[in-house]
């Protein structure tokens, strides 16, 4: 296990009557990216800022580097972080000066600032905008330079707020990329928090989920995309299919699931009579035919199923199917769309591979 | 017509004559609103910002006096003052009364509530989160405020030119705590309403030149300042 950077005990943020926060135990390991995904009002916001001492929790302690923060040290601790903010929150002046401002607030001279700085200006591709005011940007312009301005201070940990979600698709995806090169060149730690799965998905190495202000699952991406620990966290990570069955038989490490309008053949080890959630992510289900089997794939789950709604995606089509009383989402794309002829109304064959289920045990109502 | 042309000519003629006492009255002027208006940066803009970035218990109640005194006539000004420095008054015993410091006292309590409260909306029009972000690239507490007064740098200068406008061109306070003795207390304005009083227009209109003279001097070399930095409006048709 990595040496830990930072650390979070017994957190708790109060706002009022109610609780914005309440994390027992969160540790950050040097070199990890974290990402923090969860909806808005999910506390991702405040537990940034109380990771970069920006604001001090109700109970509970931060340590950085295995020193507990306080009144006293937190200037020098903060010194060690740096923040970036879904705004790039630059001040009036130049593109230069605002990357600089950092760097300045720590005593650095001119030629030192120069030396450290410009490399970063060339890395993000804004050098050629040094002398531009920043009131002049363009969005993505401004969000470069703002991470200019974080990542010329050479953070032990970088503090990310949703840096991607004021920016459009095209310039977002760019900088996404740029970022990510960048993180991994420089092992820079990070903590990202962001409501968006691709961005956590494809930043972060460990992914945390946190609703109402508390962690619901903490574990390595594949993990939590593929294996949610709940259905709270299922929703959160993008699993649309949850069906709610009981265990009906158990044999050779399979069991069969009955739910509201068929059954499903799943794999794992169960108690029969147990009440499950059948969590299917909406790209595995495969369309075909009414009557049509996946060739050579005896065990799979077939469903019959209603086309109830289409909607366009992106180079894809998301279905709502009806499967008896329950509802299932695929996505499919635009050859097999017309190869089947879809349309609402029409009958088409549903099918999943026992694989493809990720079985949440006892759920809570 | 003529009474203005005449005065125009006769205040050419004092002014760049060398009339000594007019010289004195407009030096005495300056420094009084100056010391005035600095005096009263030194305490509306931390006010001001103390009131634009904190709430707490009667915070309303401050921000409706300070915009009340923003709007304070000069001659109650002049009044309450005179009660308190009047000789058998609250602070007699300091012997003020008809003296500069009184009058710089004055023009203090009419100068700095407009201070404040401009300098309060300037702060409360930048981005609430800068000081989150300041602070999260590492600045101090002294470096966050005054980051954050550079970039509310162009509406205090609004602050300062409305400070110093408004008490370089008051007439009443200064009348009732200076006095308008000659060669003391005497400063442009209330020396225009004497001389326009005994009928001597040329010299009041002179001196009225020169009190115009020295707020647009003012006002153009800050204007200047706040415009260079404007970001320029597209032609709206």
């Amino acid at each position: 296990m990595a040496e830990t950077l930072l650390a979070l005990r017994d957190v708790s943020v109060r706002r009022g009557e109610s609780t914005a926060l309440q994390v027992s135990s969160l540790d950050i390991h040097a070199g990890e990216i974290l990402a923090v995904i969860g909806p808005n009002g999910a506390g991702k916001s405040t537990l940034l800022r109380v990771i970069g001492l920006l604001q001090t929790p109700t109970t509970g302690k931060v340590y950085f580097a295995g020193e507990e923060a306080t009144r006293t040290n937190a200037l020098l601790l903060r010194r060690r972080m740096a923040s970036v903010f879904q705004e790039p929150l630059l001040v009036n002046a130049s593109v230069y000066d605002n990357a600089a401002l950092g760097l300045q607030m720590r005593g650095l001279r001119a030629d030192a600032i120069e030396r450290r700085l410009r490399p970063w200006l060339e890395r993000l591709g804004i050098a050629h905008l040094a002398s531009r005011r920043a009131r002049t940007l363009s969005g993505g312009e401004a969000q470069r330079t703002s991470l200019a301005r974080a990542l010329a201070l050479d953070p032990k940990l970088l503090l990310l707020d949703e840096p991607f979600s004021a920016l459009d698709p095209q310039t977002r995806e760019a900088l996404l990329l740029d970022l990510q090169r960048i993180l991994s060149e420089a092992a820079v730690t990070a903590v990202l928090v962001t409501h968006d799965r691709n961005e956590a998905f494809m930043l972060g190495k460990r992914i945390g989920v946190l609703k109402a202000g508390r962690l619901l699952q903490l574990g390595s991406n594949l993990d939590v995309f593929m294996q949610p620990a709940s259905e709270a966290v299922a929703e959160i990570v993008g699993v649309d299919n949850r069906i709610a069955g009981v265990v009906e038989r158990v044999a050779d490490g399979a069991a069969t699931v009955c739910f509201n309008g068929g059954v499903a053949r799943v794999f794992g080890r169960f108690a029969p009579g147990a009440k499950v959630i059948l969590c299917i992510r909406p790209e595995d289900i495969i369309l075909s035919h009414p009557g049509k089997k996946q060739p050579g794939s005896t065990e799979w789950n077939y469903l019959q199923a209603k086309v109830a709604g289409v909607s366009p995606w992106m180079l894809q089509y998301r279905l709502r199917l009806e499967c008896g009383k329950v509802f299932l989402v695929a996505f499919i794309d635009r050859s097999s769309f017309l190869e089947l002829g879809i349309l609402e109304g029409n009958e088409v064959m549903a099918s999943f591979s026992p694989k493809a289920v990720h079985v949440i045990e006892s759920p809570r109502a | 017509m003529q009474l203005i042309w005449e005065g125009t000519v006769k205040a050419f003629e004092l002014v760049f004559g060398g009339n000594a006492e007019v010289w004195q009255i407009t030096g005495l002027s300056l420094k009084i609103s100056g010391i005035a208006t600095l005096v009263s940066l030194l305490l509306g803009i931390p006010l001001g910002i103390a009131l634009a970035m904190t709430r707490f218990p009667g915070r309303a109640l401050a921000v409706a006096s300070i915009n009340t005194g923003m709007g304070l006539p000069p001659v109650v000004v002049g009044l309450f003052a005179s009660i308190f420095l009047w000789r058998s008054g609250a602070l007699g015993f300091l012997e003020l009364i008809y003296t500069p410091t009184a009058m710089i006292i004055a023009q203090v309590i009419i100068a700095f509530p407009i201070i404040a409260g401009l300098t309060m909306a300037s702060f409360q029009s930048l981005n609430p989160n800068l000081g989150l972000q300041l602070l999260g690239i590492g600045a101090s507490k002294p470096q966050l405020l005054w980051l954050l007064c550079k970039e509310a740098r162009l509406p205090l200068l609004a602050a300062v030119m409305a400070g110093f406008g408004g008490v370089i061109s008051e007439v009443g306070a200064s009348m009732m705590v200076g006095g308008n003795v000659r060669g003391q207390t005497r400063v442009l304005t209330t020396a225009t309403v004497l001389e326009t009083g005994k009928g001597n227009f040329d010299i009041a209109i002179a001196l009225s030149l020169i009190l115009l003279a020295l707020s647009f001097a003012l006002n153009f070399v800050l204007t200047h300042i706040q415009q260079r930095e404007q970001l320029r409006w597209p032609k709206l048709s």
